[in-house]
């Protein structure tokens, strides 16, 4: 591998990243998944790094996963999107940062695909006043929400409380990056990194002490695929997908998974269940699965946040082995109890892959 | 007194126009803008279809030009039209008024790192062509195992490929794919052997030959795809997806080196060339004849023509041929003027 080759494409994919004033949209299903991660970028930026982030509770999907799945044509997504963006433009914002790398990938889809047939914009603007009487200016610029910890990276490695090297060890610890599909493939000069070689999270993990692993199947969908997950019968497809990265990926003995989009973390993680019950196999250490995390869950780590307050005891694969590498505090007796302390109860341990 | 042609570009073209021009007793420059002769041609080890070694051809052809003034490291920073004909500025400060000039300018590899997907300058072992050829001819090159046990050949690296921005098929890189195949086989007999093309666009003499004998005799495996994506394993081989079209599979395969066929692109000197002489440059990017039939040439301005690469991606038979070509065109446009 040569590092050098890497390096001079990472400095042809530079996008500008203003440092304040963001206009934030949720995922539809992040909160489901991931509770913390969200109410987490909005703790670290607003509160530890002092950034103007505003949300408004008028957003709506940006209908990604109908899009994708579909079961809607392209015109009423850009519909919904133009009404997000009139929401933006009625709060006073020209900077959007959305939380779902699918809303990322449809939002530059659209703001490109107006940009080459400026009559489709035309006719989503009189789409979007018949309906509810809106109207709206494009954003400035357009960001995703793991873009802007990578624009922080650094103001958070100043904060950190703990880095991602082996506290035993000294070494940093092996971190598999994964980018969510919609996030530069489809427009590669959209992301940081480019779509072969993404440096957003890569450049998360160096800022913050870990050691980033290239493996084979690096590239490769995590799973869901939208229709491979969405339709049932395709369901073999989405569990084969993780399966093969997890083939690829074992050589390199990760010690973790950072992600950026919402269907990822939650593929890569819950289908070590599917895969440890359907082969016995698993893919950490001493019966563990990999730890999988989204990039705010690791931020929140790094900056020394307790990890049941990221909401860490709702991943299907024990995160307890990276946290004891990176040397956080926990208590594993509080790991089911509610922030009022209230007990949640313990979810059914599996027999095939090893939870604490 | 004697006519001045000057000769823009050093490669087979140029060296081959000089030679004719010059026997045709004109007094001829030639300006390469390198520190040496015979363009990529140089630099490549044998040449198809009867596997002519290079290094001896290109001697023999700078031998053979032997009177013409040849300047090295040496651009042209201004073209201006008088009424003898044109006056050059060159860089290393000589002025030159020429009563005819050649642009013998010829083409430029497309940059392999541009396909970011085949990990040129990021992965140990992915090489190009050129790079290859530079090996045969006894570089050494780390990249390229001792003892490969798999070896593939992507074609059509940056050829025919609008998202590359080069449309343009270039000619040789089948032929040159399958050459290098070959070598390699002969040299490594125990290594399996891919080549990932779209189409074999194998059209000059013997070249069926070659295609039929590196299947038949080397056992070279051709696969119709395009290759995906290439990663790195962990032991520092090759992960090569493609697809298999003609059975419609998806393919994955390690190798040991793999090789980037760069095809031909416009020499970007010639956009600048163009501006200052004002020649016209076509809609593939190369500069334009006066037709590509009859006059591909003669260029648009009386009294400057056109050999090789600089009109369009070429053989090396095509390339010779048209410097002939042009010596003679040359020749009666300046005794029609004389």
């Amino acid at each position: 591998m040569i590092k050098d080759g890497k390096q001079k494409i990472w400095a042809d994919y530079q996008k500008e990243i203003p440092d304040d004033h963001w206009y934030y949209v949720r995922s539809c299903i992040r909160q489901n998944f991931f509770p913390a991660s969200e109410k987490m970028f909005l703790e670290i930026t607003r509160n530890v790094l002092g950034k103007d982030i505003y949300e408004t509770p008028h957003h709506t999907t940006c209908g990604g996963i109908a899009y994708h799945a579909d079961t809607i044509p392209q015109e009423t997504a850009m519909t919904m999107i133009a009404r997000q963006f009139a929401l933006m433009t009625e709060a006073g914002y020209e900077n959007y940062c959305p939380s779902c790398i699918t809303s990322f990938g449809n939002y530059v889809e659209t703001l490109e695909t107006w940009r080459e047939f400026p009559e489709l914009e035309a006719k989503i603007r009189e789409n979007l006043w018949k309906a509810c009487k809106r109207e709206f200016n494009k954003p400035k610029y357009l960001a995703h929400t793991s873009d802007l910890i990578y624009h922080w990276r650094d103001e958070i490695r100043k904060k950190a409380k703990h880095l991602l090297i082996n506290k035993e060890t000294g070494e940093p610890l092996r971190i598999v990056e994964h980018i969510g599909c919609h996030y530069s493939k489809m427009f590669p000069h959209k992301g940081v990194g480019g779509a072969e070689y993404p440096y957003v999270l890569a450049g998360m993990v160096e800022s913050w002490g870990g050691q980033v692993i290239d493996y084979p199947e690096r590239r490769h969908c995590c799973g869901f695929g939208f229709r491979q997950y969405l339709v049932k019968a395709n369901r073999g497809y989405s569990v084969s997908n993780t399966h093969k990265k997890f083939e690829s990926m074992e050589p390199y003995k990760p010690d973790a998974i950072i992600t950026n989009c919402p269907g990822c973390p939650y593929f890569l993680d819950r289908w070590q269940y599917v895969i440890a019950e359907q082969t016995g196999k698993t893919y950490g250490e001493n019966g563990y699965g990999i730890p999988v995390f989204t990039y705010e869950e690791i931020a929140g780590l790094v900056l020394g946040y307790d990890p049941w307050d990221l909401g860490l005891q709702l991943h299907q694969v024990a995160v307890e082995p990276l946290l004891n590498k990176m040397g956080v505090e926990y208590d594993p007796k509080a790991k089911y109890l509610g922030l009022n302390k209230e007990d949640l109860m313990r979810p059914e341990m599996p027999n095939s892959i090893k939870c604490c | 007194m004697k006519q001045n042609i000057v000769i823009i570009g050093g490669g087979i073209a140029g060296l081959e126009a000089a030679k004719q021009i010059h026997n045709l007793g004109y007094q001829t420059f030639l300006v390469e803008k390198s520190d040496h002769l015979g363009g990529h041609v140089a630099s490549w080890h044998r040449l198809f279809p009867d596997m002519i070694a290079t290094k001896p051809l290109i001697k023999d052809m700078i031998s053979a030009i032997k009177g013409v003034t040849v300047f090295l490291e040496t651009q042209v920073n201004d073209v201006e039209g008088v009424r003898e004909g044109y006056r050059l500025s060159l860089s290393n400060g000589i002025n030159i008024t020429a009563q005819a000039v050649l642009v013998a300018s010829g083409f430029q590899l497309f940059e392999a790192q541009r396909k970011e997907e085949y990990g040129y300058g990021i992965y140990d072992h992915v090489i190009t062509n050129a790079d290859l050829e530079a090996w045969m001819n006894g570089n050494k090159d780390q990249r390229i195992p001792a003892a490969p046990k798999a070896i593939g050949f992507v074609h059509c690296v940056g050829s025919r490929d609008l998202k590359a921005g080069n449309s343009q098929c270039s000619k040789v890189c089948c032929m040159t794919a399958i050459k290098q195949a070959i070598e390699m086989k002969e040299r490594f007999p125990n290594a399996e052997v891919y080549c990932f093309y779209m189409d074999l666009r194998l059209f000059g003499k013997k070249y069926e030959d070659f295609y039929i004998n590196a299947q038949r005799d080397f056992g070279i495996h051709f696969v119709r795809g395009r290759v995906s994506e290439v990663s790195e394993t962990i032991d520092g081989r090759l992960q090569v997806k493609a697809e298999d079209t003609l059975i419609g599979r998806p393919l994955k395969v390690q190798l040991d080196t793999l090789v980037l066929m760069s095809g031909m692109c416009c020499n970007p000197l010639i956009q600048k060339l163009a501006e200052q002489a004002r020649l016209e440059i076509d809609s593939d990017g190369f500069l334009k004849s006066r037709d590509n039939i009859t006059n591909i040439i003669e260029s648009g301005r009386e009294g400057i023509f056109f050999a090789g690469a600089c009109t369009g991606t070429k053989t090396v038979p095509e390339t010779v041929a048209e410097a002939r070509a042009a010596a003679l065109s040359i020749h009666n446009y300046l005794l029609q003027n004389d």
